[in-house]
């Protein structure tokens, strides 16, 4: 294994060299690129990448430019995770058989892809490389929406959120269904390391990617991923978005180990009201009128059962 | 190291087993499969052949064809010789990721084990799987019989990995008829099949740590057409003579001669039949009888469907007087694809044969001596007339009342 990268500060962090670049075309404000630094410039060795389409692969390679300098492929929307899985494969290969250009080089296999191409598209391509043990790690980047075609739901949408092909109306509240739980899913797949991370807590963040670059076998992580574009917010507000969304626990942070183990990595020494995360979100708004206020209630309840529910599996440690 | 295999002179072999012998003695880097009928022997011949030693690539089974093709391309991208086998339903599964395997310029080869697509579901032979990937940017070989599927798949790498090429190929078979039919095979060596292909050389690879590369791009109107152009350009101009070079020094080596355009008794033809995979071997026979009933019958079979060799086909049917296209998959509301090409190809030629168009063979249905002795008969019958005395398009072999068109 190779050594681990030592981090001190923000400012360090934030001037380790790049290999994403800034001159990309993802909105002002957009977290993808944050989450995708943060994950690139916590490793110094070297990168193989994939993206499935959707913003971060529109915005990064458009020819005859790229933003990437790390190698990077693209295929289409749902085939990020086997892309990515076929070069780790032949990666094998080649070092079994003494081909490789740098043996002693050991580079990081990471697929990045939104919300739409892991919860819905792609997940099937993602089981396959978890079940068969990849050495790779499935980077999502979860907004929440399909924001790259324009904001319909995805099966990460949650309830209440007014999306194109869930909107609110004088009949309807928005989305219906509840968000799916792709950390039950990924670790039900016995992977060695499942965390859910958010760009705003960065320490918490590094530490959870450098644990998964150190782990054997396949990775995956939950990127919450703030839109500004498609959550409506100004785009100076990604952070503090971020924040409220973390310190409402709708975006708990945690990592289960093993498939089973949980621990809760960040505990909000305020925890705030998931109304005052919702309100500062267009994507809300109707709900904070008399006909769709009970929907607020039963956000506060669902995020206040998960919660005790994680707390459980932390404490009874599986 | 991959243990070497001893093989016999002559191996008794069905076209599974041919393609997955070549798969082997090539020592590809990468498979990335899913098991359908009829391809899946293929891919299990080489599972056993990797649990017992004499593989020592990744072998990655997957859980659908889109992941397989998806898996080929990383694995291509990432700089290794690539190679994997379906059919049918799996084919119209990975069509997707066809088109990017080409448009990304990656060489892997795809051993398609033709058979019929539902509905209704069907698991026998013919060329719809074939047809669906005519217009994905691939070289396409087809092979007759079980020696062509070995031949050709040592050809196809050699032509696919030049890097004058960089472009994907598949090598057809018959489902069943050929797949799964053994029949005397004519064995290279390990050593002489792994040098006519050569050690894979990598270009634009992932794995080269030192210069990172972006594989996959987005491009709109104002690069798009001229990628594609590209593609096209090298279809047209690079593919052809790379391929009459591979058969050249595949001739050489083992003395089986392959051509573009394979053409059996066509030098004196009056009328001539066009088919792919097996039925060219059926149609040999019954065109021999042809002429001892004085008949000038001849046979063409295609054996690159993409690129079309269009110059050297209309080479061959310069002195022919009627032609039938026999096409094995369901047209779909107009005249078959053969028709269609061998129509385009003549239209600005010299030769004004009648042609006409026969359906035959859908979903593993026999195409008999006896329905060939037909078509030779129509044919006759046209070059006679001088013109078509029949329908332009016929079903034949098929029950119930006669079907035709046009």
């Amino acid at each position: 294994m190779s050594e681990i990268k030592k981090i001190k500060n923000l400012k360090e962090f934030s001037t380790s060299a790049d290999r994403f670049e800034g001159a990309n075309l993802l909105c002002p404000g957009c977290a993808h690129s944050i989450i995708v630094r943060e994950v690139l410039n916590a490793t110094n060795d070297d990168l193989i990448l994939a993206a499935s389409t959707g913003c971060l692969e529109v915005c990064t390679a458009v020819y005859p430019y790229t933003s990437w300098d790390a190698s990077w492929i693209h295929i289409g929307f749902e085939n990020g995770s086997t892309a990515v899985a076929g070069a780790e494969a032949m990666y094998k290969a080649l070092k079994k058989k003494g081909r490789l250009k740098q043996p002693d080089r050991v580079p990081k296999f990471v697929a990045f892809g939104g919300d739409g191409a892991t919860y819905d598209i792609g997940f099937q391509w993602i089981s396959g490389c978890f079940e068969r043990g990849h050495n790779m790690m499935y980077v999502c980047l979860d907004n929440e929406v399909y924001a790259n075609t324009g904001g319909q739901r995805s099966s990460s949408t949650p309830i209440g959120s007014s999306a194109t092909t869930s909107p609110a109306g004088s009949t309807s509240y928005g989305e219906k269904k509840m968000k799916k739980d792709m950390m039950a899913i990924m670790a039900a797949h016995g992977a060695p390391y499942v965390a859910q991370v958010a760009p705003n807590k960065w320490k918490d963040m590094v530490a959870k990617i450098q644990k998964g670059f150190a782990a054997e076998g396949p990775v995956y992580i939950n990127a919450m991923s703030a839109c500004t574009t498609e959550w409506k917010f100004a785009p100076e507000d990604t952070i503090a978005i971020s924040d409220l969304a973390t310190d409402s626990l709708v975006f708990p942070l945690y990592e289960i180990i093993d498939g089973t183990k949980l621990n809760i990595t960040y505990r909000p020494k305020n925890i705030v009201p998931v109304r005052d995360y919702l309100g500062a979100q267009g994507r809300f708004k109707h709900l904070f009128t008399k006909q769709y206020e009970h929907i607020l209630d039963q956000w506060q309840k669902n995020v206040d059962d998960k919660w005790t529910y994680l707390q459980r599996r932390e404490e009874a440690s599986v | 190291m991959a243990d070497t295999m001893e093989l016999l002179d002559i191996e008794v072999w069905d076209g599974n087993m041919a393609a997955s012998q070549a798969l082997r003695q090539v020592q590809v880097d990468v498979v990335a499969a899913y098991p359908i009928t009829p391809s899946t022997p293929i891919v299990e011949n080489y599972a056993n052949f990797e649990a017992n030693g004499y593989v020592d690539g990744e072998f990655v089974m997957v859980e659908s064809e889109h992941a397989a093709m998806s898996g080929c391309i990383g694995a291509a991208a990432a700089g290794g010789r690539v190679a994997t086998a379906t059919s049918s339903q799996g084919f119209a599964l990975m069509v997707e990721t066809l088109y990017s395997a080409s448009g990304m310029r990656l060489p892997i080869i795809l051993n398609v084990v033709n058979r019929a697509l539902g509905a209704p579901l069907n698991v026998n032979g013919d060329h719809s799987d074939m047809y669906l990937g005519r217009d994905s940017g691939w070289i396409q070989f087809d092979a007759y019989c079980p020696q062509n599927a070995y031949d050709l798949n040592f050809i196809a790498f050699k032509v696919a990995e030049d890097h004058d090429i960089r472009l994907p190929a598949m090598v057809h078979q018959d489902g069943f008829m050929t797949s799964h039919t053994a029949q005397g095979v004519a064995t290279l060596t390990d050593e002489a099949a792994y040098n006519f292909v050569g050690e894979f050389k990598p270009m634009n690879d992932m794995l080269d740590l030192d210069h990172p590369v972006t594989h996959g791009v987005q491009t709109e109107e104002d690069w798009h057409f001229e990628h594609k152009a590209r593609q096209q350009h090298a279809l047209m101009t690079a593919v052809i003579p790379k391929i009459e070079e591979a058969f050249d020094a595949f001739e050489k080596l083992t003395g089986r001669r392959y051509n573009l355009v394979e053409a059996y008794d066509m030098e004196d033809a009056d009328v001539a039949v066009i088919c792919m995979g097996t039925s060219v071997e059926t149609a040999r026979e019954v065109a021999e009888e042809m002429r001892a009933q004085g008949i000038k019958a001849g046979v063409v079979g295609i054996r690159v469907f993409r690129p079309w060799p269009l110059e050297q086909l209309a080479a061959v049917l310069k002195n022919v007087k009627a032609i039938a296209a026999l096409d094995r998959s369901s047209p779909h509301g107009t005249v078959g694809t053969l028709f269609n090409e061998i129509a385009g190809t003549l239209y600005n030629s010299e030769t004004k044969a009648v042609l006409t168009n026969y359906i035959y063979g859908l979903g593993g249905r026999d195409l008999t001596k006896a329905h060939l002795v037909s078509i030779y008969g129509d044919l006759k019958a046209n070059m006679d007339a001088g013109k078509p005395t029949t329908p332009l398009q016929q079903y034949i072999g098929l029950r119930g009342p006669k079907l035709s068109f046009f």
